[in-house]
């Protein structure tokens, strides 16, 4: 009776199971890393808004506060984005004739208000609320990053999970005095552990229990 | 003489007819190979697909509309689902019992039985899988029970028995997988070398890996199937352990109960019995294989069920016992509520009738040796169980400890479409698995006959053996 398989029907097995064996891992790890990609998180991916906004000029240069726009970041959920008015308050002086301000110019005479691109999005199901980080001493750059060097703004982290779970793991790591919060020069390492753990009394952040429980921002 | 007397007492026939090693193979592996596919298998087979379909169409409106076409509801948020799966992970059980534990007790009677029970345990355990995996609402996200570095940067909760219960079914159905496929793999060989269709010949010899059948391979497969057995041995008793923990851990009275996992353990070899029997009377019928699973093993079977049903029947009793002498208003609150005050009382009287008074019948020899009786009793028992966890389930939840979230439970069309489509689904499987794989193990079915036990005598050693100096041929001969 003929063989059924050739001589390399041998050698054919052996290297698919162990093929089979690497396969998975290399897609396992091959899918881990896709989850965590700029291409699904969104991450670095500069957004363009309807006018040519730069936070490098505005902030960096210029050294505008994140709150003369952002008003109600420490006061509600949303930090808040400016209304025209807010623009028109400089712009009505300076670059008033500037052709690539006719955006701004064209809301304020039609009364429209700008429709600004959304550069971090959340989903639904989280509870975010500004104000609560800020009193609690987390500053503006530990989430968005060098806003000051931005000339477009780009998502500085993934807003997965896993990343926001980090800090509300142990805050102590991340947080500043409150009087640094909008400093755009602060860096981690000005302040030190002693004091940070310090700050984490001071400012009655809750434990580490509250601040994990699923209900905290899924409610 | 008295010597063979004696042999035929502590061994009864396993193998009835006069059979020698070709005939054996002849007989089971001609089923799958040589003989016409009977008629009454295309119509088995057609109604077990056609019954599957309605799971087909009850998933793909579960998933469109969500969980709430079923009759699941606040508070009894565990219904048909999890009885569901709780009566099919129990079943299968009776399947690795009989593999493993009764290969480590050395009982020979499995050796007939194995490989279709086996293959009942597999397709019990899919049709398992799917009710969790479904009740979650959401099964896209089922991979989420299993611990990888999510992006969510959360382990699963290990704390929680339903986390374990993931644990132990997954690892239940792949231990199980590869017991039943190592065991498959002589078999198939043979298969391989009768097989005259050179596409079955062609399949048959890549899942056989190559079998030779040489000393060295048979040295290797008892190795590999006896730590096989030594694994799943744990897991007869561990699986539905944790089954049973999903409930106890839990403090819902009736649920909370330290005699669980035994009791459960027991009801789950119980009912996987009783749908061993199901299977195995049809199929020495419709496949003439009267002459491999014999009377004899089907008494062993009810014998089993005899015993495990006694053991559920104490429990039972043990149950309401510790209600009572708990002093716990709720905990008696909830066996009266079960037994006579509540508005389930007359499904805890039909589960006492199937699974206590029934296997009594089993004392006398005139039903234990009756194949028709043996098949309405393990009818009446499968009802049984699946009432026992009816019965368990919801007279727990829908009396809580609040007045006011009692409610009342009753399935809707699209649970009884689910439960009745994977009932066509397992049989599906199931006459899937007659026609293409030996539903006896061949070779193994080989070692009981007679030929295969030729014990030698003290005045036939020939010590000039000892002076032969083996040595160890590499080159296996190639089958002719």
């Amino acid at each position: 009776m003929a063989q059924i398989f050739r001589k390399s029907a041998n050698n054919i097995a052996k290297i698919s199971m162990i093929s089979v064996v690497l396969l998975a891992g290399v897609g396992f790890y091959t899918w881990t890393q896709l989850a965590r990609s700029s291409y699904l998180t969104g991450q670095y991916l500069e957004i363009q808004q309807p006018v040519q906004f730069s936070h490098k000029h505005h902030v960096g240069d210029d050294g505008i506060d994140c709150r003369y726009c952002h008003q109600t970041v420490e006061t509600t959920a949303s930090a808040g984005m400016p209304s025209t008015q807010t623009c028109m308050n400089c712009h009505s002086q300076l670059w008033a004739d500037a052709p690539y301000l006719e955006p701004i110019r064209a809301s304020f005479r039609d009364n429209k208000p700008i429709q600004w691109n959304r550069v971090h999005d959340l989903p639904e199901y989280v509870y975010f609320n500004h104000s609560i980080h800020i009193a609690k001493g987390v500053g503006c750059s530990t989430c968005h990053g060098p806003v000051d060097k931005m000339p477009t703004v780009y998502e500085e982290n993934t807003l997965q999970m896993e990343w926001c779970i980090q800090c509300h793991r142990e805050p102590e790591k991340f947080i500043r005095p409150k009087s640094e919060v909008f400093n755009m020069a602060y860096r981690a390492d000005d302040t030190d552990q002693a004091t940070r753990d310090q700050l984490k009394v001071d400012y009655k952040i809750r434990s580490r229990e509250m601040l994990t429980s699923c209900s905290t921002c899924h409610r | 003489m008295q010597d063979a007397i004696e042999e035929r007492k502590l061994h009864p026939a396993m193998v009835e007819g006069d059979h020698d090693f070709g005939t054996v193979s002849d007989r089971i592996g001609d089923l799958t190979l040589k003989k016409r596919t009977p008629f009454h298998w295309f119509i088995g087979f057609a109604i077990a697909f056609l019954v599957a379909q309605l799971l087909m169409v009850t998933i793909i409106y579960l998933v469109t509309k969500g969980i709430g076409i079923w009759g699941t509801n606040q508070p009894v948020g565990w219904a048909f689902p999890i009885i569901n799966f709780v009566w099919w992970i129990g079943i299968g059980h009776a399947g690795t019992l009989i593999s493993a534990i009764l290969l480590l007790l050395n009982q020979k009677w499995r050796t007939s039985i194995n490989r279709f029970a086996e293959a009942m345990t597999l397709f019990a355990v899919a049709c398992a899988g799917l009710y969790p995996v479904f009740h979650t609402g959401r099964p896209w996200l089922a991979y989420w029970l299993f611990p990888y570095p999510n992006t969510m940067g959360l382990w699963p909760q290990f704390r929680s028995p339903l986390m374990w219960d993931v644990f132990a079914v997954s690892t239940y159905a792949t231990v199980s997988l590869l017991f039943w496929y190592v065991g498959l793999i002589p078999d198939l060989a043979t298969l391989r070398d009768r097989a005259k269709n050179k596409y079955f010949k062609k399949v048959y010899a890549i899942f056989s890996w190559g079998w030779r059948g040489s000393a060295r391979h048979w040295h290797r497969y008892e190795l590999a199937y006896l730590i096989l057995a030594g694994i799943s041995t744990p897991l007869v008793l561990s699986v539905h352990s944790v089954v049973s923990l999903d409930f106890s851990v839990s403090q819902i009275p009736g649920w909370h109960a330290t005699f669980f996992p035994p009791y459960f353990v027991a009801g789950a070899i119980y009912a996987g019995f009783a749908m061993v029997l199901l299977l195995a009377i049809p199929l020495r019928h419709l496949y003439n294989m009267k002459d491999f699973v014999t009377k004899t093993h089907l008494i062993l079977m009810g014998k089993v069920m005899l015993a495990t049903g006694l053991i559920v029947g104490y429990s039972y009793i043990m149950e309401a016992f510790f209600g009572w002498y708990s002093g716990s208003q709720y905990e008696w609150f909830m066996i009266k509520n079960r037994i006579w005050d509540g508005p389930y009382w007359a499904f805890y009287w039909m589960l006492m009738f199937c699974n206590v008074i029934s296997p009594q019948f089993l004392w006398f020899k005139r039903f234990r040796e009756s194949e028709f009786w043996l098949f309405i009793i393990s009818i009446i028992v499968s009802i049984g169980m699946w009432l026992e966890r009816f019965v368990i389930i919801v007279t727990s939840i829908q009396r809580d400890f609040l007045p006011s979230s009692w409610a009342m439970y009753s399935p809707t069309i699209w649970d009884w479409s689910m439960f009745i489509g994977t009932l066509g689904f397992f049989f599906c499987l199931f006459f899937l698995f007659v026609r293409f794989l030996p539903i006896i193990s061949i070779f193994e079915v080989r070692t009981l006959l007679p030929q295969a036990n030729v014990h030698g005598r003290p005045q036939d050693f020939d010590e000039n053996v000892l002076e032969i100096e083996y040595t160890y041929d590499k080159t296996d001969p190639p089958n002719s």
